[in-house]
């Protein structure tokens, strides 16, 4: 058993192809027989991905998931960033600069509009908890941008440790969120075409999110909004500890 | 050969980050701006260019389209090491803050999808 045991650690990376390879493979049938194709077997994986991860977070109290258990830690390269960005990258190949190019203005307006809706919405929610001075307002904003900036501008703006610790959980609470409810929301707000795909990309913000959420809805439109999100945390981390944390320093002193 | 496609897609990769390292740094800030963004379009403006010229055999695409392919699976293994302990046990205010964003943000998407519709027609 320790044989087996020390064997799969040291051979992280490939014991992960072997089991997202079968995950994949289940979530394949359980999309065919269950739901008849009409969830597609991708978002069933990654919901997959997520129950491992609270399973592994649960059994180690870590922060990575299910890469937290030693036996799997090859999760923990196989969708950690460099990988995960270099697949990215990837997907450009095949999407249309033509429409990027046209979407260009307005996925930076998304962008600007997506910052400061969230930053803004996480100051409403933090003022109904009961936070009033500036700095814990900013972070938790921040926060709600994503799980990057939180942390970045509360360390920028000095916030002390368990508010950053609540910006960072309602970035996650975010990431999570997009990721299970993209292929559900599609529908509603005409996620179907490159388009869309870049303002919802500047909008939602969050790379891991915004990209699981439309691989699970339309691996196509995947391209297009990681173009846009991609830019996101960059500026949030810009524009939250600055301009965003002045507004809040003269609104509430 | 197939490596030459692994290494077209690491060269745009390593440039695009780096500019985006660079530029968070030029406008004073500790982040990544855009690196991804960057190498992406890198990449469209190399492949198109690589295509005119007939560099592009099928196994030099091959090597970029494999990752393309591996896409999805790396999604599945980063949603497998999300925090989601965290999301799932923070407070009521953690979820909040995380969800309304998302309801704001997607009423908002179909008024920029029409914006944009309309610029198109003019």
């Amino acid at each position: 058993m320790e044989i087996i045991a020390k064997f799969l650690e040291k051979n992280g990376l490939v014991v992960a192809f072997l089991a997202v390879g079968i995950i994949i493979y289940v979530s394949g049938i359980f999309s065919d027989k269950l739901t008849n194709k009409k969830i597609p077997a991708s978002a069933i994986a990654i919901l997959i991905g997520l129950i491992l991860a609270y399973i592994g977070g649960i059994y180690t109290k870590g922060e990575k998931g299910i890469a937290d258990i030693k036996i799997f830690s090859g999760f923990g390269i196989m969708g950690g960033s460099m990988l995960r960005d270099f697949a990215i990258v990837s997907t450009a190949m095949g999407a249309s600069f033509l429409i990027m190019k046209r979407t260009g203005w307005v996925g930076a307006l998304s962008l600007f509009l997506g910052i400061v809706l969230s930053f803004l919405s996480g100051v409403l929610v933090a003022l109904l908890g009961g936070y009033t001075d500036a700095i814990s307002l900013t972070t938790i904003g921040a926060g709600a941008c994503t799980y990057i900036v939180g942390p970045v501008t509360g360390a920028a703006i000095g916030a002390n440790s368990d508010v950053m610790a609540l910006s960072i959980a309602a970035g996650v609470v975010k990431a999570v969120a997009v990721t299970i409810g993209t292929p559900f929301i599609a529908k509603y707000i005409g996620l179907n075409n490159p388009h869309t795909a870049m303002v919802f990309g500047g909008l939602m913000g969050t790379t891991s999110g915004v990209t699981a959420g439309l691989a699970a809805t339309d691996p196509k439109l995947v391209p297009y909004g990681a173009l846009t999100a991609t830019f996101y945390t960059g500026l949030g981390c810009l524009f939250c500890p600055s301009i965003l944390f002045l507004l809040m320093k003269v609104i509430f002193g | 050969m197939i490596i030459y496609g692994v290494a077209i897609l690491a060269f745009c990769y390593v440039i695009g980050q780096l500019f985006g390292e660079f530029l968070g740094k030029a406008i004073g800030i500790d982040a990544n701006v855009g690196g991804v963004g960057f190498a992406m379009l890198l990449l469209i403006i190399l492949s198109d260019w690589f295509n005119k010229k007939g560099y592009l055999n099928r196994n030099t695409e091959n090597g970029i389209m494999f990752w393309n392919q591996m896409y999805i699976p790396i999604v599945v293994a980063m949603s497998a090491t999300q925090n989601v302990r965290v999301a799932v046990s923070s407070g009521f205010i953690a979820i909040l803050a995380g969800l309304v964003p998302i309801v704001i943000c997607a009423i908002t998407i179909p008024i920029l999808a029409k914006l944009l519709k309309n610029t198109q027609l003019d």
